[in-house]
């Protein structure tokens, strides 16, 4: 079994609004899955189906390889985006009757946090109110609070939001690191570009459907459309682009006199650029060449808007 | 089980630790002992103002009627005019001046008798004043009828109506009332505990929704533990308060009772309704004495036993039944402000209970409106807990009914609980709406 979670044709309705339209997602372990999508399009609801705090209407849900049950709830460590801790409870006392609630004594609780408050460098702050800490704190103390017992399945809904950047690095670097020791991790954002540095696979989801999902380095690949940007050093621009557009769809094109620069974007018709790049060279120093991979946030807009029109 | 408890113990502590929780649990009871001695004190030091009245007496009656009491005490001029004692009355800081002309007959005098005061004159003086003329006109008249005062006593005949039960059980009129007091006294405990606590539950709700822990702790525990670990919780930290509020205040009002010297008499609202019971039913009672002996062995026979565990069953039920509406209404909005709506229509059947109970219950504790209210499970709680102190069974509330009230109050708290924790289930995880009726109504079907 070398999935953590599955969802098979997962339903949801509220009312007359269909919040999740027959989600089926396989997470792998061991690994960082992306769950992206605009706002409402039904990721909180799916992350709450996993979490048990609502259930589907139909579909099931399996969890290393078992049916989803109570029993499952201390294996999973959930980050929410609407988040917040008691602001008049101490912070040592709130850590431990959360970590208590997952199942742990009080004991191992109390072990672990020292361990997790040396790590994260958050030292006399046990008989601090959580009023008192800044905002960036509280959000440390929750991170440890999903952490903490240590769960096989991590979902972090937007886990740097709240985060200067320093401790946004450094809780990245920790969900790095949790994945290295072992953990499966669901990572819930809008911000493409940590997605782009974190996750192994994603998937979109829009308006209660799923529209796609796979391996990030797959699903670039399918949405490259054999682009290419080349950078040349020439005195001749001018001439040397119009031969070029004769010969290859130019799409776009920039040339520098002074520098002697000319940039173009060239289409090609299938993957294979040697014909291109052997041409360019033959006529001018070629400074740059390299395929146009799209972003994922390119993607995710794109996939969106073609969905929408459709 | 033990994340309930965990629970549970959270929610006291937090509750109990609540600096203005402690602060209200202290002063409290120092706030309310100390205005029942500052009315009792000034009620004594008001009633213990000794009046002067100065009395200028022209007539040939009257010459022993005014005798000086423990309030007031009079002063007979002689042989002046009416405008210098007037004169003198007022120098001398008196109350007022009575005046009693000469005149042919008593019915003369009576008629040209006049009290001069500065001011509007005080009615406990009138009231002596006029006392004093009435038995003495009385006394008058029947001299005229030649009727002598032994026969006048014999004449004075007292007469109650004895009453009793079917079973053949003398009962004392009025001791309903006193009855009705007692089980007052538990259901307005009950309303006051729903109102005071169920608020907390809701505040303590809406607390967890506002700082937005509420999804971190429900993705560990039921909704339905935490909601109910809440209640179980606040209502243990109330119980708390209540007992030092009863503790403290009872040491503290004996203390002060002590210190001021103040006759708990006149502080017992007991004693007064009591008493005043007593004199409803016969201005001059003879046997007063035995009477309140009656009284006072009735209210030891108040199955006092049955009426606590009863208090027991419905202040349980009752408070969890309000205290989780309480807490969906809690759920259901953002903030206190936005939970005004919701409130009113659960303290209506409160109130609606307390007053039915006192004007309906009192006087007829077992009438259609009496019945219908403690089987009604909203207002049963309250109006029951009035109408048990009768005692269960012959003369009391019939078997049939109390069974029937405590099975509907169960069916409705097994049932609003479900449909509370719905809402509540629903509601700890929207934010930013301010819900309809018609909106919690939808909820219930996610």
């Amino acid at each position: 079994m070398n999935t953590i979670l599955v969802t098979n044709e997962v339903s949801k309705d509220f009312g007359t609004f269909k919040a999740l339209d027959k989600i089926s997602l396989e997470i792998p372990k061991n690994s960082i899955y992306g769950l992206l999508g605009p706002n409402g399009a039904g990721k909180t609801t799916l992350i709450r189906i996993i979490n048990q705090i609502t259930y589907p209407d139909s579909g099931t849900v399996y969890f290393d390889g078992e049916k989803l049950k109570p029993e499952h709830i201390a294996l999973i460590g959930y980050l929410p985006e609407e988040r917040g801790l008691y602001k008049s409870m101490k912070v040592g006392e709130q850590v431990l009757y959360l970590a208590q609630l997952k199942g742990l004594t009080k004991t191992e609780a109390k072990k672990r946090l020292k361990y997790w408050f040396d790590r994260l460098d958050i030292g006399d702050w046990w008989n601090k109110k959580i009023q008192e800490l800044s905002k960036g704190m509280a959000q440390k103390i929750q991170f440890i609070v999903t952490v903490l017992h240590e769960p096989k399945l991590l979902i972090f809904d937007e886990p740097f939001s709240g985060f200067d950047p320093i401790n946004a690095n450094l809780i990245k670097d920790e969900i790095i690191h949790l994945k290295e020791k072992g953990a499966s991790i669901i990572f819930s954002t809008h911000r493409m570009e940590s997605v782009e540095e974190l996750c192994e696979h994603i998937a979109l989801i829009h308006k209660a459907e799923k529209i796609l999902d796979g391996k990030l380095s797959d699903i670039k690949r399918a949405y490259k459309n054999n682009s290419f940007h080349i950078g040349m050093t020439t005195t001749k621009g001018e001439e040397l682009l119009k031969e070029i557009s004769e010969k290859f769809s130019l799409s776009a094109s920039h040339y520098n006199q002074i520098e002697a620069q000319l940039n173009i974007t060239v289409q090609m018709h299938s993957e294979d650029s040697s014909e291109l790049l052997t041409y360019l060279s033959s006529k001018a120093n070629v400074n740059r060449f390299e395929e146009k991979i799209p972003s994922v946030s390119e993607i995710f807009i794109q996939t969106v808007q073609s969905k929408g029109k459709s | 089980m033990s994340k309930l408890l965990l629970i549970i113990k959270r929610e006291y502590l937090a509750k109990v630790r609540n600096k203005s929780f402690v602060v209200m649990t202290f002063l409290s009871p120092i706030l309310m002992v100390g205005m029942v001695v500052l009315i009792a004190y000034l009620t004594k030091v008001n009633d213990s103002e000794k009046r002067i009245i100065g009395i200028l007496n022209n007539s040939d009656y009257f010459s022993n009627d005014f005798n000086t009491t423990e309030s007031m005490s009079f002063v007979r001029f002689k042989g002046i005019s009416l405008e210098s004692a007037k004169d003198s009355t007022e120098n001398m800081g008196y109350s007022g001046i009575l005046f009693i002309p000469k005149a042919v007959n008593l019915e003369e005098v009576a008629k040209n008798s006049f009290f001069y005061s500065k001011g509007a004159p005080s009615t406990v003086v009138i009231d002596k004043l006029e006392s004093v003329f009435k038995e003495r006109l009385r006394q008058r008249r029947l001299q005229e009828m030649e009727v002598s005062t032994t026969d006048l006593a014999a004449l004075d005949s007292h007469f109650e109506i004895n009453t009793a039960s079917f079973s053949g059980e003398q009962n004392l009129k009025g001791i309903n009332e006193i009855k009705a007091f007692i089980g007052g006294g538990f259901g307005y405990l009950i309303m006051m505990f729903i109102i005071i606590y169920g608020g907390f539950v809701m505040r303590s709700v809406i607390e967890e929704k506002t700082s937005r822990i509420i999804e971190v702790i429900i993705s560990s525990v039921k909704p339905f533990q935490l909601m109910l670990g809440k209640i179980i919780g606040t209502s243990l930290a109330g119980i708390t308060q209540f007992a030092i509020w009863i503790v403290s205040a009872s040491f503290l009002l004996f203390l002060a009772l002590a210190i001021f010297d103040i006759e708990p008499n006149t502080i017992n609202p007991g004693q007064e309704l009591l008493s005043g019971a007593a004199d409803n039913l016969a201005p001059p009672i003879p046997s007063a004495n035995e009477t309140m002996m009656l009284y006072t062995q009735e209210l030891f026979n108040i199955p006092w036993l049955m009426l606590l565990s009863f208090f027991l069953v419905y202040f349980v039920l009752g408070y969890l039944i309000y205290s989780s509406i309480y807490a969906a209404i809690g759920a259901a909005v953002d903030n206190e402000t936005d939970t005004q709506q919701f409130i009113f229509p659960i303290i209506l059947p409160l109130m609606l209970a307390i007053y039915v109970g006192f004007f309906s219950v009192f006087g007829n504790p077992h009438g259609p409106i009496a019945v219908g209210f403690s089987l009604f499970p909203l207002t049963s709680p309250i109006v029951m807990m009035m109408r048990l102190p009768g005692g269960i069974g012959e003369g009391g509330v019939p078997i049939w009914q109390l069974l029937a009230s405590i099975v509907l109050l169960i069916g409705t708290f097994i049932g609003i609980v479900w449909l509370a924790a719905k809402i509540y289930r629903v509601g700890i995880l929207m934010y930013g709406k301010k819900p309809s009726y018609r909106e919690l109504f939808k909820w219930l079907k996610y």
